[in-house]
């Protein structure tokens, strides 16, 4: 039923409850197949979508939906366009010289690329995770306060709520409590992860982007954000470019593959590793190539 | 490569390596020894009671009941020295007006010990003081000038025929370090020989110096009675202490640095070097702002960069002269030199440095800072401002300070924008229109254009002390705020 260019979902996941808070729920979303039922509407919504670095084409003719509150994860090989592609939803591609899109690229209704946008508002509602974790070098209340600051809370108490409250939302509020005015640039890799993704979820965005989140942590930190990551689904919609196939596997409900920019499949998680409907997609996650 | 080969080539460049880091550091040992030793002079010396004296009656410093007790004792001594000299005089010396009357011989004689009697009183005089100024000490001085610039009014009145004019010439010798080459003046006489070997072709050849003993020149006159007491009294006399004059550094200078302090040029350099500051650092990290955050790949800005770099290396006395064109003659920032015009002239010299340091500096912050500044919905502005200035501050400080060092010590640029050799030290208000002294120029100053050199050579070493230590202190401030943010910003 799908070219590369034209995948749609077929199998919608059942809407999920705000995210189970034991970790015992780490496992992969049974995907209940073949129930027909009304599509949840598209939270980023890409059409013919392709982005180019001067005149090559990183990402080309992409065109996929993303539901809101579900994990998405992105999987391909080194320099597919993965990156680039999750890039664009919050335009952090802006920063590059001579980086330009194509096509349609939506957030709910909104053109992401479209002249009348708002990227700082754009920004507010989409959240990012980097690769490498990369607190300021500021206090740790600083550091989750820094993106309320500039939306312009002002009083102490107020940010000591949102301060309290985002990394309560991150697992990391128990660690760091009682030294929130230490050094973020103290705390271990998996906590300053965690502390990124508290600093993400303070401006109280919609969406949260995660390109490769745990690539610089060893396998406990990497455990701890897995954890997160399955906690936060359900409140916000995640989009997560992984190397990582069983973390792929393990977090998300829906995964996309991509090779040499094109979207060559994307499907319902547990499809996608049982039952690809691609040669390429097979061979990837089998290992064969990549 | 052999193995021992390899060996061999990296030994030599460790041992090129340690040699060059020795000879650096020699080199430092060569150029600061003698400084710290001689400029120390300035501030620890075996000062006379003539030093006491003149600190009493032009800075109110000091035990003045014990001072006026010992001036006393000393004027009395020097008094009875200057009778003798007078008794002298009455006695041998026979007036110009009855040479007429003498035999040749007689008169010859009476020439040189009229012209060695002149020379000697001459000595005297700057050994010990002026001849008849008793007064001075027991009337309070205090009343009379305190300060040379300006003369107060008051000192037109104050006309009495036995007071010198200016004060070099009112006071002795104040250091004992002086007081021995005064007297070793006052007990030899300078002369200028025909060298004692005769040159074989009978060519004229260079005089050369030698120093008579004065007791030859006066030989058989009571005068070697008083010679021979200066010898074996003068320390005595003139009551050499251990001092440490602090006031080198907060006191003004007196008669063009004859005696006093460096307060004026340290004010001025401190004025100065701040001024440029404050105009070269916003507009330095503002520029380094644009080139690395605003300006992009174009290529005029390419051409800017090189500009920037450029401006770097041009000579500092272009800058002076630019200085003045500019500032003074064409835009009138102050009617003739001030420190504003200087200040305004090292601001352009240390521009490019504020600016390249800067620039490399935020260009070393991370990416990734801007990157999660951005990502919570920072604008560009608020970026720069709450995130990458911060990060970049010490590599900034470092640069800041390495320029604070430069303007300090700059001499060309304000040559003709901001120095004069004397002056008083200034109110920050009157920056605005007056020149001042300041350390480098008066440096090159004392050690060229004074009248008197060899009188004030510790001054001289004394300013280059402080003028080095001003610009260590300023690295090390640097270097311990440095540490201190980076500390901060590492956790």
């Amino acid at each position: 039923m799908t070219s590369a260019n034209t995948t749609k979902i077929n199998a919608v996941p059942t809407p999920i409850p705000k995210g189970p808070t034991t970790r015992t729920a780490l496992r992969p979303v049974e995907q209940p197949m073949n129930k027909p039922e009304a599509p949840p509407p598209a939270h980023v919504q890409a059409a013919d979508f392709s982005i180019y670095y001067r005149t090559t084409a990183a990402v080309r003719n992409v065109t996929l939906d993303i539901p809101r509150g579900h994990v998405t994860a992105i999987i391909g090989p080194s320099g597919c366009g993965k990156s680039t592609f999750l890039r664009a939803i919050n335009r952090m591609n802006d920063l590059i010289p001579g980086c330009r899109a194509t096509g349609r690229l939506q957030l709910d209704d909104q053109n992401i690329y479209g002249p009348q946008i708002d990227v700082t508002a754009l920004r507010r509602r989409v959240g990012m995770v980097f690769q490498k974790p990369n607190p300021f070098p500021k206090s740790i209340f600083d550091n989750v306060a820094y993106g309320p600051r500039i939306h312009g809370i002002r009083r102490r108490s107020d940010l000591a709520d949102v301060v309290e409250s985002s990394l309560t939302k991150a697992a990391l509020w128990d660690e760091v409590r009682d030294r929130l005015s230490q050094n973020a640039l103290g705390l271990s890799g998996g906590q300053q992860q965690r502390l990124c993704i508290a600093r993400a979820l303070a401006v109280e965005p919609e969406l949260l982007l995660m390109d490769e989140p745990t690539s610089a942590l060893d396998p406990m930190a990497t455990d701890h954000i897995e954890n997160l990551i399955a906690e936060l689904r359900g409140t916000y919609t995640i989009i997560i470019v992984t190397h990582n196939m069983q973390q792929a596997a393990r977090v998300s409900d829906l995964t996309a593959f991509l090779y040499v920019g094109e979207l060559i499949e994307m499907n319902a998680t547990s499809t996608i590793f049982t039952n690809p409907k691609e040669l390429r997609t097979q061979d990837y996650i089998t290992g064969r190539f990549g | 490569m052999e193995l021992a080969t390899r060996k061999v080539i990296d030994r030599s460049f460790t041992g090129l390596g340690v040699f060059s880091i020795v000879l650096v550091a020699a080199s430092l040992v060569v150029l600061l020894a003698p400084i710290v030793v001689r400029g120390a002079r300035a501030f620890v010396f075996r000062g006379t009671v003539e030093h006491r004296r003149l600190l009493i009656e032009r800075f109110d410093r000091g035990d003045r009941a014990a001072a006026i007790e010992e001036v006393k004792q000393f004027a009395a001594r020097r008094n009875s020295i200057y009778e003798r000299v007078g008794a002298f005089e009455r006695d041998e010396l026979v007036p110009q007006s009855r040479w007429w009357s003498l035999s040749p011989e007689e008169r010859a004689r009476q020439e040189n010990l009229q012209f060695y009697t002149a020379d000697f009183k001459h000595c005297l005089r700057e050994l010990l003081g002026p001849h008849r100024e008793i007064k001075y000490q027991v009337r309070d001085l205090l009343e009379a000038t305190r300060n040379d610039h300006p003369r107060k009014p008051t000192d037109e009145l104050d006309v009495d025929p036995n007071k010198p004019a200016v004060p070099r010439d009112q006071y002795g010798a104040t250091r004992w370090d002086r007081a021995t080459v005064k007297l070793k003046h006052v007990l030899y006489r300078e002369a200028w020989v025909p060298p004692a070997t005769p040159s074989a072709d009978g060519t004229p050849q260079m005089l050369e110096q030698t120093f008579i003993p004065r007791t030859t020149d006066f030989a058989g006159t009571p005068m070697v009675a008083l010679l021979e007491e200066l010898d074996r009294d003068t320390k005595e006399i003139l009551q050499p202490r251990w001092t440490f004059y602090w006031g080198f550094l907060t006191d003004a200078s007196i008669d063009s640095h004859i005696f006093g302090g460096i307060w004026a040029e340290l004010l001025g350099t401190l004025y100065l070097t701040i001024g440029a500051i404050l105009f070269a650092v916003p507009m330095g990290i503002i520029s380094a702002i644009y080139l690395v955050e605003y300006a992009g790949e174009h290529w005029l800005v390419g051409v800017l960069r090189s500009c920037v770099s450029t401006l770097a290396g041009v000579p500092s006395i272009v800058f002076g002269l630019f200085g003045l064109a500019f500032f003074i003659n064409a835009m009138h920032v102050s009617p003739h030199k001030s420190v504003l015009a200087g200040s305004l002239t090292l601001a352009i010299l240390i521009l490019p440095l504020v600016i390249r340091a800067s620039e490399e500096a935020i260009r070393a912050v991370p990416k990734t800072y801007k990157e999660a500044a951005l990502s919570v919905g920072a604008g560009k502005w608020r970026t720069i401002v709450t995130v990458i200035l911060p990060a970049a501050l010490p590599g900034i400080l470092t640069g800041v300070v390495i320029s604070m060092g430069r303007a300090a010590g700059e001499t060309a640029p304000i040559i003709f924008t901001a120095a004069v050799s004397v002056g008083k030290p200034l109110q920050i208000w009157e920056s605005f229109t007056e020149p001042t002294p300041a350390l480098p120029w008066n440096v090159y100053n004392l050690c060229t254009e004074h009248e008197a050199v060899d009188e004030i050579r510790h001054v001289q070493y004394g300013m280059v002390l402080v003028l080095v230590l001003l610009v260590l202190l300023l690295n090390g401030t640097a270097i311990v705020m440095r540490a201190r943010i980076t500390r901060k910003l590492k956790g």
